[in-house]
């Protein structure tokens, strides 16, 4: 199993130094008096950072053939897409809750 | 696993010899061994599970009056903690897989079982985490804060996470004592390093959305 390119000790460690850094910044934006949907779109962006630096470096998906990527990814991201049609229907059961109370 | 991928396309050249075109993706169109292609499938099977419940507990947050901010500074620090674990064990596994691909018998041993140790680390940390929230009266359907269902997302979706790591644990023990006992290849090794970072990539997504998005803010 010779693979031509690898992620060398010095982005593998810059990745790591990277992924503790921006786990970092998450808890300090925690601790912000920010809105709830402002808080949560900055920690998803921040959480998919992570995700692909993990993908890409540590589970080495940067260094295979392109056709592995285009196989695993899109598929998964048109999935989780689709999976958000449940929460116009969490709006729905909120709107229904105000109207009874 | 000695590779056969020294080269799929001289084969269509020694059958008739013609040459043909090649499109250089050969017998081997995604140029890896069968078993690291069906764990990568499995991660993305996988990885829709865990947003199956992941989802659900957006589409019950969403839909509820309030859900509750229980954890105190205490808590988040120890989930980063835990999160500062599984990131370093992480790369344990990066070095492992090296070592492993290096023929470094020893030190793929090694740090295959730093990692797995970072596993366990994790699993009681969160452990203790869990026993906290029991001790303060939450159970799957009620808690004392309201919004019943917030006990059954919350043990759902760690729940799972520390399951995925347990078993991450074991098999990244069984890898270690195959591979020191050459049962076991390096390609091996690599496989079981997928599945392992796959648990840490998860982790990134449940810390913020389970502990970071209900900090208990003054």
């Amino acid at each position: 199993m010779e693979h031509a390119e690898t992620a060398g000790n010095k982005i593998v460690f810059s990745v790591w130094f990277g992924l503790l850094g921006l786990t970092v910044l998450e808890v300090i934006l925690a601790y912000r008096q920010l809105p709830l949907e402002t808080m949560f779109s900055v920690l998803m962006v921040l959480s998919v950072i992570k995700a692909a630096l993990i993908i890409a470096y540590f589970m080495h998906l940067r260094y295979e053939q392109p056709s592995l990527f285009v196989t695993l990814i899109p598929a998964l991201v048109f999935i989780l897409i689709m999976m958000t049609a449940i929460f116009a229907d969490s709006s729905r059961l909120a709107h229904m809750r105000s109207l009874v109370q | 696993m000695s590779s056969s991928s020294d080269g799929p396309l001289t084969a269509a050249t020694a059958h008739g010899g013609h040459d043909i075109p090649s499109w250089g993706g050969g017998s081997l169109p995604y140029a890896v061994p069968s078993k690291k292609l069906g764990m990568w499938l499995f991660i993305v099977s996988d990885a829709i599970t865990f947003s199956a419940v992941i989802f659900a507990y957006g589409y019950l947050r969403l839909a509820a009056a309030a859900w509750p901010r229980p954890f105190g500074t205490p808590s988040i620090a120890n989930a980063t903690v835990m999160t500062f674990v599984l990131l370093s064990s992480s790369v344990a596994m990066v070095l492992a897989v090296r070592a492993s691909s290096l023929g470094k018998v020893s030190g793929a041993v090694g740090w295959l079982v730093a990692t797995a140790l970072g596993g366990v680390v994790f699993d009681i940390l969160h452990i203790r985490e869990w026993l906290g929230l029991i001790g303060e009266g939450v159970r799957p359907f009620h808690n004392p804060w309201g919004t019943p269902m917030f006990g059954a997302a919350f043990f759902t979706m760690t729940g799972l996470h520390m399951l995925h790591v347990t078993i991450g644990v074991v098999y990244l023990l069984v890898i270690a004592v195959g591979f020191g006992r050459r049962k076991f290849s390096a390609a091996d090794v690599e496989v079981s390093g997928l599945y392992w970072h796959f648990v840490d990539l998860v982790w990134m997504f449940i810390f913020p959305l389970v502990y970071l998005l209900s900090a208990k803010t003054a």
